[in-house]
């Protein structure tokens, strides 16, 4: 392993390389802040720039620079204007936007970039080491195992919800998968709930109701009543970029857990970033003590620690699948296959033995990649939380308008802008009523994959028998049922404590 | 009856409808040789609607005890008098004007006109620094899109061609 290192640093330092690296960062960070373009589609638009290198080591490094910084910057509008590009950076937005709404924009900005940093550092290690194992413990999830996996995912959701949620919770959830029905699915090719219209044949696109469920409604608070956005205008904390030790304390055990949990849910093909980082940002909540746990939701800094180093260790644990076994994982490591083979060289088992050079240089230019981000956008922070600072007269229109370039970049369709509209006039209506809107687009992101891979059992079981016979896959659904039920035992074991008490007094 | 109570009624005549789509008139286009398949296109739907049914009935009948009801005491409906409705729903109005001009119009003109007129909107009357602020956002970003990212966004009205 050392010599492969060694061989892995002589082709990433050199100054091209380290050039190519930084150009990378600030590119994939500036275009990642603006919705609707993930790091997919930013190294979609790169490739051609990467293929033309010629040499296969600087253009992989060059695209994960891309990688790193889109992810970076993707979390940037998630914390400052509530408006989540990509769905892996959503549950950024549960935490980061409350903490910039109390003016700790410069301090969210900082725990966001320390974390993806630690998460995608420590995801590197780990994948250095683990790589060549873990391909074959990947290969033993069926589409059985993902089904039961997504379930485990969705109950998960009854985490996000407080004491007496749980049923608005699901049910937005559900409203959330039945969203997602809507389209030609892929496993049958036949039009459903389109209501005869041409513009729903491919579906709701995840990119509008993040717009619509965030974003929109969040700006048209900021209309409804002014005094919600005055709590901004606190301009000098903006800068402050520190956080404290004790916070950094509390965030130490989150980034070690969240980077391993993080990394081996990013190996699972298909699970991906954003299961990653939801069950990030559960499992830290149930586990954290009573005043922590209230904290979350309302700008706790392990809530906004935890779904970003998952975030980032995922991204970096789905290269396994694509290195050792040439199997993308997720779009943006199957854009990259694309890149790979364009460049003449084919991921596989035959990839360390070939040519280890590339496969040294993918883990050392993701270390590179992670550092030089950290190093070029400490400084920046300051100047992208002054977004913040601009009148609101001003800021309230480009925030609208940023969400509507979003949904239009990516279908190039009008008619995604009135689907925006209302879907966020809706959202806006939920959130009068106190419904979390969290859950429906979990449950959204989900619904294909979750009814892909139930179906595909199906088939290949022939009925239900898939449950049974897949003991792995009843162990995730009675997790799953645990993960529902106890909150409401919780809360009733609680009411009925309290009751005895009074009844004792 | 409050406003979560009032959504739960009509998401439950909402998954209703949802259901008897997929009970009943979603399989008649279904060819023949794919009702021999075990799963069925209705059959995922089936069980999204009785499971939504389920859950929004414990939401409508208040089953479920407890709870916190005001987490976020700035966004109340039962103010909604005191807040600014006719700016948001001027904004809304000004958001579907885009939508339907934004192809007949071309990017550059929609783009500076919703950003001048949604300032104007929230109250902003220095016209001489709103409007070169739009005018140069609206060029930066169709440049940013098209030219950089090589997305085509029609800059011009459609008289004046592509």
């Amino acid at each position: 392993m050392l010599e492969g290192i060694f061989i892995g640093l002589e082709a990433a330092f050199s100054i091209q390389n380290l050039l190519m690296v930084i150009a990378g960062c600030l590119i994939g960070t500036f275009i990642g802040m603006l919705p609707g373009l993930g790091p997919m589609s930013i190294i979609a638009i790169m490739i051609p720039v990467a293929i033309t290198l010629g040499d296969p080591a600087a253009a992989l490094i060059l695209l994960a620079g891309v990688y790193y910084g889109a992810i970076f910057g993707g979390s940037t509008s998630s914390i400052l204007l509530n408006a989540p590009g990509v769905a892996g950076t959503v549950a950024t937005s549960f935490d980061g936007y409350p903490m910039a709404r109390k003016g700790q924009a410069g301090k969210a900005l900082t725990i966001a970039a320390v974390s993806s940093f630690a998460g995608g550092t420590i995801g590197a290690i780990l994948l250095m080491i683990f790589a060549p194992a873990l391909s074959s413990v990947a290969l033993l999830f069926h589409s059985a195992e993902y089904f039961g996996l997504m379930v485990v995912g969705l109950s998960a959701i009854a985490a996000f919800a407080g004491t007496g949620q749980v049923a608005k919770a699901l049910m937005m959830t559900i409203l959330g998968l039945i969203l997602a029905t809507v389209g030609e699915g892929a496993l049958f090719n036949m039009p459903r709930f389109t209501m005869g219209l041409m513009d729903l044949q491919s579906g709701i696109s995840f990119i509008t109701l993040a717009m619509a469920m965030f974003a929109l409604p969040e700006a048209l608070f900021l209309v409804l009543n002014p005094l919600r956005g005055a709590a901004q205008g606190t301009g000098g904390k903006i800068e402050n970029l520190r956080f404290s030790r004790a916070e950094g304390k509390a965030m130490l055990p989150v980034i070690g857990r969240q980077s391993v949990q993080g990394f081996f849910i990013g190996v699972l093909p298909g699970a991906g970033a954003t299961i990653a980082s939801f069950l990030g940002y559960a499992v830290e909540r149930n586990i954290a003590k009573g005043d922590e746990q209230a904290e979350f939701g309302k700008g706790s800094v392990k809530g906004l620690a935890a779904p970003e180093t998952a975030n980032n260790a995922a991204c970096t644990g789905s290269f396994v699948p694509l290195l050792t076994l040439g199997i993308p994982g997720s779009g943006t490591t199957a854009i990259l296959l694309g890149a790979l083979i364009a460049l003449n060289v084919t991921p596989g088992p035959r990839l360390m033995v070939d040519t280890p050079e590339i496969f040294w240089a993918v883990i050392i230019s993701m270390f590179i990649g992670n550092l030089v981000l950290l190093v070029l956008n400490l400084p920046l922070i300051p100047y992208i939380a002054k977004i913040l600072a601009i009148p609101r007269n001003y800021l309230i229109p480009f925030i609208l308008f940023f969400t509507l370039m979003g949904a239009y970049i990516g279908q190039n369709n009008a008619t995604e802008l009135l689907m925006l509209v209302g879907l966020g006039i809706m959202a806006t209506i939920f959130r009068f009523a106190n419904y979390p809107l969290a859950p429906l687009l979990i449950g959204f992101i989900l619904g294909t994959m979750l009814e892909d891979n139930f179906s595909r059992s199906m088939q290949l079981y022939d009925g239900l028998g898939f449950i049974l016979d897949r003991p792995m896959t009843l162990g995730l659904l009675i997790l799953a049922a645990i993960l529902v039920l106890l909150p409401s035992a919780r809360s009733y074991r609680a009411r009925k404590v309290a009751r005895n008490v009074a009844d004792g007094d | 009856m409050a406003l979560d109570r009032w959504i739960a009624l009509v998401f439950v005549a909402f998954c209703c409808i949802y259901g008897y789509t997929a009970f009943f008139t979603m399989d008649q286009l279904l060819p023949p040789f794919m009702q021999r398949n075990p799963v069925w296109p209705s059959t995922f739907p089936k069980v999204l609607a009785i499971f939504g049914c389920v859950v929004g009935l414990i939401v409508l009948l208040g089953i479920e005890k407890g709870g916190d009801t005001a987490s976020d005491s700035e966004i109340d409906y039962r103010k909604l008098g005191e807040y600014k409705v006719g700016q948001a729903a001027l904004l809304l109005a000004l958001m579907v004007a885009y939508a339907l001009l934004l192809r007949p119009a071309g990017f550059l003109i929609a783009t500076t006109g919703f950003l001048v007129l949604g300032s104007t909107i929230l109250g902003e009357r220095k016209f001489h620094i709103m409007i070169p602020t739009a005018v140069l956002a609206t060029v930066g970003v169709w440049y940013l899109v098209q030219e950089v990212l090589g997305i085509f966004l029609r800059p011009f009205p459609f008289f004046m061609g592509t």
